[in-house]
Formats: C-alpha cells, structure tokens, sequence
C-alpha cells in the first residue's frame, strides 16, 4: 500500500470501470448532485450497451426488449458531460501514475477511480465446459446466445438448482425445450431453503414440465447420441441434451484487483472498508466485485448503497456502508418463494415455527430467537403474503406477538397483518432505494401528496418493485393521518370513482344522468361527470346516446358523432372492418369526398379519414356513405376503434389463420361498445405480426392450433407491449376470453384510463387478471358475458338512427335562425387538397373578399 | 336596444347549446330547463381555440358557477359574464336573453355591462 495518510483528493478526473447497475447507480447519484460536481466522470463499460436492468434480464423472454431494460440511454450520459465508452474493457490500472488502460488502448489518468466490475458466472472446470453448446445466464448477449442455440435444439440443461438457474430453467422452458436442471446438492434452492421448502418448489416446479435432477454431480460432457452433447454424471446413468445452461453460482470479477495488487479476500473479492475503500487509499470498489466484512453482497439492493456511500465520500461528505439485509422475495415459475433474514435457522438458539399445506402447496417457517422475543428470520414457499410483515418485524426488532406461530397460520386465525403505523420511523420500505418509513413522512409533509409524487421525491419502488405494496400502505396511512382524504373522486359533483359510481348504476338500474346525478351527486355536473357517466350508461345500456336525456353529456364529438378539428369542422370516418374493402366502396369514399370538397387521408387505423365537412353537411355526407353500404367508425366515441388486420393465410404465403375473417368478425362483434377509453385490436395471421396486434389494446395473433390472445398493449404516449394472456385458443374460446377482459375492464377502469395504464394499476396484474377471466374467481365470468351480449344486442348504426330522425338533424344546423354557413371557416388548397387556412393566410382571405 | 324575436323554444336543444346569427355576429344559446333564469347566451366564438364552436360545448357548474367547457381545448367560460375561468383577461360576450311564451328575444347588454366591450 501506499503512503497512508494519503488524502483522498476531492476533485478532479473520477473513473468509474464497470457500467452494470451498480456502477451507473454511483453515476446517477453523482449527477443528481447538481451542477457544481467537482469530478469530470469517465466510465468504461465491458459490455457494448449501457447499463440496464439485470434483475430483470428474464423479461427479454417476456416480450421485452434490451431497450426497454435499458437504465439510462447514452444521450443521457452525453447530456450530463459523463464520458462513456462502450464495449472497452480495462485491462490495466497503473497504481504508480493513476493511469488505466483498455483493451481498446485508451489511457485515462485518474484522481479517484472506482472499481464496479460485478461478477462473472461461475462455470465449473467440468472436462467439456467448452463447448459452444454450453452457455451462461448473465448479460444481454448471453439470453441471444441462448435464443440462438435454442433455435436449434429440442432439450436443454441448466447446471444449478439455485434461483438464477431455476430463472434460466423457465427461460429454456419459454422456448419450447424440454427442460431438465441438474442441482448437486440434495434439493432446489439450498441458500434459501430447507429440505421441506426445497421439496415443496421441485413439486410445483416439476408440474410444469420440468425434470429435476439432484444430488448429480457432473463429470464429464462430451458427444451425444440422440442430442448434440451427453453429461455423465458419477454413478448416475448420463443425460444426453442440446444446449447446457450453466448456473452454478456468481464469483466476484476482481482480475483487475489482482493485477494490480490490491487486497483480495482468500476466495476472491476485493476487500473493501466501510467507505468501500480498496486497500488503495484512491480506489473504490462497489457492488459484486466488493468484499465487506468477508462477505459479498449477490443482491442489488446492497451494491446501491454501496454506490451512495461512494457517492458521499467522493463529495467529502460522511458515507458508511455497515452492510445490508439479504432478504428476498420473488417468484420462480409462478411459484411465490421468500426468504427473510436467517431462515436457515443458524444463530444459536433459535427456535421454528412451521406451517404446512400440502394440498395448496403452502410451506412457512418461522425462524425465532432463544427467548422468543423476535424474529430472527423465515422461509416461504407457495405464499408470500406474510414476507413484508415478516421482514418488518425483523428488520426492526418488533417484538413477536403473544402467539408467534399465528404469524405464519393461515387466514382466519392469523394476527392481523402489521399495520403501516405499527412501524417505526427508521423501517426501512424500500431497500433498493433505501427509503424509510421516516423519509416518506417527511416527503409527504413537503408536499408530496399521491403515491406518485412520493416515487418521484424518494424513488421508493422504482428499483425492484418488491416493496410496492408495503408503499402505499405507509403512504395512505400517512396520506390519511394528515387528514389529506385518499381522495379518488370523479369530480366537485361526484364523491365516488368511476368504479364506485359504475356500480351503483348498475346495481341501481339507474338510466339518465339526471337519475344518478339526484341519487349519488350534487350540482348540475360538468365536462368531467357528464360524458363519464355518459359513458358508462352506454356500457351498460347502450341506449342511443343522443336521446334527449343524453344529449347534453355527451363530448361535441359524440354530440355530432364526428371529430371536431381545429377550425370547428368535422371528420367523417367510416368503418372499414378490418381494413377489408371493395372497389366500389372506395369509388363511393372518393365521389362523396370530392363532392364535398373533403381532405381524404388513409389513417393509422386501416381506414379513410375525411376531413373538413362543415356541421350541416354531416347529414348530408352520411346519408350518402349510408347509402352505399357504410356505417359509423365510432371514431368519435370513447369505445371500439378498428381491428386492424393483416392479409393473412388467404393470400400470404406463411400465414396460418385467416386473420382477415377473424378481424372482420371481431370489429363487428365489439363495435359500439362504448368504454373508459378508446379500445383498439388487431389480428395478425402469423407471428411476423404484420398487424402490430401486441401494440392494442386486444391483440391476437394466429398459431397452428388457432390464436394466441395478448391484452392490454398501448401505442401513444407511452407505448406498451401487451401481455400474452392465453394460448391456443379456439375462435370460441378467444371471443370469451375477449368479452370478459373487455367487460371487466369496463367495469373496473377509471375515466379515460386505457387497458395499459388500468393493468398496470390493477392491484395483482396480469396473473389477478388471469384469475378473474380465466379461473373466474369472482365468480361474476357468467355476468360479464351476459352484459356484452346486451351491448352488442342493442348495437345501432348512430348515423343511420340519427339520419331517420328529423327531430335529431335539426341539431346539424350552423344556426336557429339562418341556413348560411359558418363564414368563418375558411380553407387554402394544398398539394390539390383542401386545408384550413393559417392565421395570415386568414387575414389576406378575408381583405380581398372585402375589397 | 330592441329585443329581437331569434327562434323559438323547439329549436333548442334542453342541457345544451346552439347557434343563432344576430346581425351578422354568432350567439350561442343555452337551455337549462331546471335553472332560473332558464336561458343564456354568450358568444359563439372561442378566442382561444379560434374557432366558432362555444355553443357545441358541455354546461355545466364549477364551484356553483354555470360554465360552458369549450370542445376544442376545453376552457370555461361563465354563462353569465363571459370570463374565462382558467385565463384572467379571457372573455366572451354576453347577451340578454328571455323566453316570451315560445319565443327566444335576444339583446344585446349594454356595452358597459360587457366585459370584452364588444
Ligand atoms: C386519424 C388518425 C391519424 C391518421 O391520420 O392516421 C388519428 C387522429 C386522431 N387521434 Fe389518434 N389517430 C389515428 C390513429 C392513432 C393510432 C394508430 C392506431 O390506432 O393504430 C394511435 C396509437 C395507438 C394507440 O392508440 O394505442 C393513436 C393515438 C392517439 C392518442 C394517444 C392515445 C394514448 O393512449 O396515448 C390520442 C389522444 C387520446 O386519445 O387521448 C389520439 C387522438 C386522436 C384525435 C382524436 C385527436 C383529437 O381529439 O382531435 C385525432 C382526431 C381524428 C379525427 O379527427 O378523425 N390518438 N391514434 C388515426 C385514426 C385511426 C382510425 O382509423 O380510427
Ligand atoms: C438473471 C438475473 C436475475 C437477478 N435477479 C435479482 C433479483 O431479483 N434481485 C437482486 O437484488 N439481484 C438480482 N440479480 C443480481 C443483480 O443483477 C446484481 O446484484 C447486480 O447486477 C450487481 O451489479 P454490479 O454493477 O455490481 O455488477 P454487474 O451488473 O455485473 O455489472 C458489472 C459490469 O462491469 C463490466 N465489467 C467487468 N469488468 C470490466 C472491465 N475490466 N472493464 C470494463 N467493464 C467491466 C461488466 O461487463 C458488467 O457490465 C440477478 C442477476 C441475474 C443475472
Ligand atoms: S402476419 Fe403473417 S400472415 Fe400476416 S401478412 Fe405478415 S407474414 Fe403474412
Ligand atoms: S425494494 Fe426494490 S424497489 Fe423498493
């Protein structure tokens, strides 16, 4: 070591090498600082993307692209001044001149320099491991890796019972292999489980599909007979496989540590003090290449803090990093596993409490200490409900209840779950942000004042996720003891949400918005209750919306069954299903536009826009578009859009279904159905997903054996995937699934919340959503079914009702009292089409008509 | 100024609004049957969306106050002054307006009544 009173300088050229989560994590702390940043940050990252979200790397098999993990893009690093260099491994530090040097041969002199290097996979020197077939579960690259090798196999192996090898058996598994894992010791999970625990999860995990194998040990791979490659295991008959996935545990990347002599514990790590200080005075090191205390920390959780420790240090202010909790909680193949402090009961003394169901696949340990005082750890399979109440009383020493064991019991009898009052200040609710309950209540009395302003100030539940339950617990009990009503009312007029008031229509048979206005509301109502309630009368009913009693709610588009443009106009757009249409009803679209002179686009939704029609020619263009076959496209309505379509098997040489039909069925079997918002499908005929159908709101895309259903996708102004949700589908089955989806969400969404936003919000997701549609655990599938059919059986054409309706057109008027149009609205020809003129191209207009 | 005959009860739309012409400048009238009075109108025209649209807008109240929402961006302006809610200096006109039997009278209010002077 060098001289050490060295002080740390602190300013100057700070090199960051790694940019994995926890070395952006040191970055981002840094540049959230502000401006006056004493340190000209450079960073050198191994991989050739920035950092994103590993803990989320399964995702990429989940319709997830790289993009979407990614942490903070480049331009972000540029709009900051941090020099990135990609894909620039280092290979050197030269302690003597403060110097590193990359494999690309850049030199970077450093005043400080931070080591975040993480951990490589371990693979184990096993004769064989080299194969090309033998792959590794860490990065970006290595999931392609695997995509390809998959492509061409029928079995895969993953090496390791652990958590990461269970999440690489259900990636294998994803893919179509037939999946195997071979675990050494006697069980799955033996870091976080006991022999129970472990046999519990290997029989859910076993019930799909997947063959475990333990107590293996590997000895040999090498060519197979039926399959590429053949493991042979000591005094185990071989298993012949594809591709092997090795997940047999993490070690610490320190070969730079190694290099250049810094202290290494005995089993790898660079050795790091409280102030994640090597044993060089300028050198940090944080994350999973940082030995604490002997001990390295696999979780993220504990790297980020390791990173705002650095940060403070680098900022000469006081950071300790005393280490951290290792909890965890996830779900491995749908199957909910926890694990809570020292659940393998090792300190002395301790004393279990166990529960166990084996009819519902239920296994809970609770760990105590000797006097029965606290908990010092537990241990949950099937069922993690009790895992935040159970880390709580850990974390914070509460002391245990009279009767501990109810703790762990199930429903019913239980203790009631801790209530967020029942924590201290100092509980930690979020660790990956290290957020107390204290920093919450402090943001709430600076103002913060939803659950969303609470994640912008204090970033809780922005990392994993984990704690996100707990959060709004704490938040809305803090919302509600400073007397802040936890308030989602409609509007002044009603004090209920959308949900709350929906039902009450429902259940009340209630018919006009005047009835539910004297019954549930105050004052005359507005622009918000009136088209919401509008909207859910018409879901619920389907009435004609402009009947008298329902004139007035509704937005001008509806009013006029039109969209309003800029200049007061109106569009037309008729319903195109499924983008299908015949020559002469485009000949008809083209002769009514140029009869009245009307803007004529194709739109985004597979279908003719024309733009331009002045009030009083709405009847007028309709009653001619009626004529020819055509009915509304609803492109007003908060409700059914369009199915876009692509040509499918009919014409496409790979398509499997007839993706034209389904649409043209479907488009016709949802339209009218008013809604929160709009609703948009599509069908693709193959899995080249011409349609785009996982951008809508209900996509379906075709397979051999019939469809694949995906709900809740969103394009706009924050595009979402939408999320497989039932495979194989026969035609009946997809429009029941359909209906129910739709009708639930109608039901349950708030005002002007799309499918996207209103899954993400739903408390449970996509799997409650599952259990709801697909198990109907409410019981109310029958219901919703029911209330679709009423809809679709009072469907009507509003143009072609409002068209047979005198009374009704008078409402088409540009005025009471004069047939002159509107003489305001004044068009310009452009490009050989009609526009609405500009502010000067108005004022020339109107000079030289009145010269 | 004389009350002019505009229309008559059947052309309006009850709950809402339409337009009529009234030497050449356009009115949007209002009906709110369950209010006294019962009638409103203001002027058609929407200053900041610039468009002739306020009479296609949904009434309604804000904090007690009888408003029209504009369609296009959705500012209220008051039934009974004209101001825009959401922009101080913003207003429409307003006219006076009466029922005689089936009859729509409408007059224009003084000028030092109006807050745009128009
Ligand atoms: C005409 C069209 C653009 C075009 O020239 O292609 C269009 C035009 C309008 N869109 Fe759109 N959207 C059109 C396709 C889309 C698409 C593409 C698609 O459907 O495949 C999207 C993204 C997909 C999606 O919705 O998920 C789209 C996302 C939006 C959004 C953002 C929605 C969101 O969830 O973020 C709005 C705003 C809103 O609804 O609040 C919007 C709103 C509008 C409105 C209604 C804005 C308005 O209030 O005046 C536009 C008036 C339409 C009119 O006057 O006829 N439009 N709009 C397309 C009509 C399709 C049709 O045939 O019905
Ligand atoms: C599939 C999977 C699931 C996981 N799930 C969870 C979970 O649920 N919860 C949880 O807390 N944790 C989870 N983890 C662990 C978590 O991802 C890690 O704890 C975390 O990523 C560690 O961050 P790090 O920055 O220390 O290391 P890394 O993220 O590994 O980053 C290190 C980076 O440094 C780069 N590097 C190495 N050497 C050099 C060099 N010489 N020059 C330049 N760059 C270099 C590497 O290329 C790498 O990009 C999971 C990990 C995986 C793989
Ligand atoms: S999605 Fe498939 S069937 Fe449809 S057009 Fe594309 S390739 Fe053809
Ligand atoms: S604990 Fe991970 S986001 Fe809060």
């Amino acid at each position: 070591m060098t001289d050490d009173n060295t002080v740390l300088p602190t300013s100057g050229n700070l090199v960051i090498i790694g940019n994995g989560m926890v070395g952006h994590h040191l970055v981002k702390t840094l540049v959230e600082q502000g401006d006056a940043s004493p340190w000209t940050i450079h960073v050198f990252a191994g991989e050739n993307r920035p950092a994103y979200d590993r803990v989320h790397l399964s995702a990429l098999f989940d319709d997830q692209t790289p993009e979407d993990l990614c942490l903070s893009p480049a331009q972000w690093y540029r709009d900051n001044r941090v020099t990135l260099h990609l894909n620039d491994e280092v290979v050197e530090i030269d302690r003597d001149h403060k110097t590193v040097i990359t494999a690309g041969g850049v030199r970077q002199d450093y005043d400080a320099l931070v080591l975040a290097t993480g951990s490589y996979p371990f693979v184990p020197p096993i004769p064989g491991h080299d194969h090309e077939n033998c792959l590794v579960y860490r990065t970006v690259d290595d999931l392609d890796a695997i995509k390809r090798c998959a492509g061409n196999a029928k079995r895969g192996v993953v090496v390791g019972g652990g958590l990461l090898g269970l999440e690489a058996a259900n990636a294998l598994r994803l893919l179509g292999l037939e999946t195997h894992v071979v675990e050494f010791a006697p069980q799955l999970m033996p870091v976080q489980l006991d022999e129970t625990g472990g046999a519990l999860l290997r029989k859910e995990v076993e019930a799909l599909g997947v063959h475990i194998h333990t107590g293996m040990k590997t000895e040999l791979i090498d060519a197979g007979e039926q399959h590429t490659l053949r493991m042979n295991f000591e005094g185990q008959a071989p298993l012949e496989t594809d591709m092997i996935v090795f997940s047999a545990g993490i070690r610490p990347q320190d070969s730079l540590g190694r290099q250049s002599s810094l202290e290494l514990g005995e089993r790898g790590g660079i050795v790091v003090d409280n102030q994640c200080r090597t044993s060089d005075p300028a050198i940090f090191a944080i994350g999973e290449c940082a030995l604490w205390n002997n001990q390295i920390f696999g979780l993220v959780a504990p790297g980020y803090t390791m990173a705002r420790t650095v940060a403070a240090v680098l900022n000469n202010q006081a950071g300790d990093f005393t280490g951290a909790d290792m909890s965890t909680k996830l779900k491995l193949m749908g199957v909910d596993v926890g694990s809570v402090g020292d659940a393998q009961a090792r300190t002395a003394g301790a004393r279990c409490y166990r529960f166990q169901d084996e009819v519902a696949g239920v296994y809970r340990k609770l760990v105590v200490s000797e006097d029965q005082k606290y908990v010092l750890g537990a241990m949950l399979v099937g069922d993690c409900d009790a895992y935040d109440t159970l880390l709580q009383y850990m974390l914070n020493g509460i002391p245990l209840p009279d009767n501990p064991a109810s703790l762990i019991l199930p429903a019913g009898d239980a203790a009631p779950a801790l209530g967020a009052d029942a924590l201290p200040d100092g509980a930690t609710i979020c660790s990956c942000h290290n957020v107390s309950k204290g920093a919450i209540n402090d943001a709430l009395d600076g103002g913060c004042c939803s659950l969303g302003d609470i994640k912008d100030a204090t970033k809780a539940s922005t990392g994993c996720g984990g704690c996100a339950a707990l959060l709004k617990s704490v938040v809305d009990a803090g919302l509600e003891a400073r007397g802040v009503e936890v308030n989602n009312h409609l509007c002044e007029h009603f004090e209920y949400s959308r949900q709350e008031l929906y039902h009450l229509i429902l259940v009340g048979g209630l018919k006009s918005f005047r009835e539910v206005r004297d019954t549930h509301g105050k004052g005359l109502g507005c622009d918000i209750c009136k088209p919401a309630v509008a909207s859910i009368l018409a879901s619920i009913h389907n009435d004609y919306i402009l009947e008298p009693e329902h004139v007035g709610l509704q937005d001008t588009n509806d009013v006029f069954l039109a969209n309003m443009q800029k200049d007061g106009t109106y569009s037309v757009v008729p319903r195109v299903p499924a983008g299908e249409i015949t020559p002469e009803k485009l000949m008809t679209l083209g002769r009514v536009a140029s009869k009245y002179d009307l803007y004529t686009k194709i739109t985004g939704g597979q279908r003719i826009d024309l733009f331009g029609a002045r009030l009083e020619q709405l009847p007028l263009i309709w009653e001619e578009l009626i004529d020819a076959g055509f009915e509304t496209g609803h492109a007003y309505g908060k409700s059914v859009r369009t199915v876009k379509s692509c040509v499918g098997s009919t014409w496409c040489r790979y398509g499997v279904q007839d993706s034209v039909g389904m649409a043209i069925f479907l488009e016709h079997r949802y339209k009218g159905l008013r809604s929160p918002h709009k609703l948009k499908f599509a069908v693709s005929g193959c899995t080249r997903e011409c349609a785009e159908a996982q951008s809508k709101d209900i996509g379906v895309i075709a397979t051999e054996n019939g469809w694949n259903l995906y709900v809740c996708g969103n394009g706009g102004m924050r595009p979402r995937h939408a999320d497989l949700f039932a495979t194989d589908l026969s035609d009946q089955q997809l429009v029941q699934l359909v209906d129910r989806v739709l009708m639930f969400y109608v039901r349950t969404a708030d005002r002007l919340q799309r499918t996207s936003v209103w899954l993400e919000n739903l408390e449970g997701g996509l799997d409650y959503l599952r259990q709801v549609v697909i198990d109907d655990t409410l019981g109310i599938a029958a219901e919703l079914e029911a209330q679709m059919e009423v809809v679709r059986e009072r469907y009507q054409c509003e143009w072609r009702t409002t068209i047979d309706d005198p009374q009704k057109l008078k409402r088409f008027r540009s005025f009471v009292n004069a047939e002159t149009p509107d003489q305001d609205i004044r068009f310009v020809r452009e490009r050989g089409q009609p526009r609405p003129a500009t502010e000067e191209e108005r004022s020339d207009l109107i000079e030289t008509v009145s010269v | 100024m004389q009350w002019q005959h505009i229309c008559t009860r059947e052309d309006l739309v009850a709950g809402s609004g339409v337009a009529a012409l009234i030497n050449g400048e356009q009115v949007a009238l209002f009906y709110l049957p369950d209010q006294s009075p019962p009638l409103y109108a203001i002027g058609n025209h929407d200053p900041i969306g610039g468009a002739n649209v306020l009479s296609r807008g949904i009434v309604g109240d804000v904090n007690g106050e009888l408003v029209v929402a504009s369609p296009l961006y959705k500012q209220h302006f008051s039934l009974l002054t004209g101001a825009c809610l959401e922009q101080d200096h913003v207003s429409v006109p307003v006219w006076e307006v009466k029922l005689d039997g089936d009859k729509v009278l409408l007059r224009p209010l003084p000028a030092a009544l109006n807050r745009t002077g128009t």
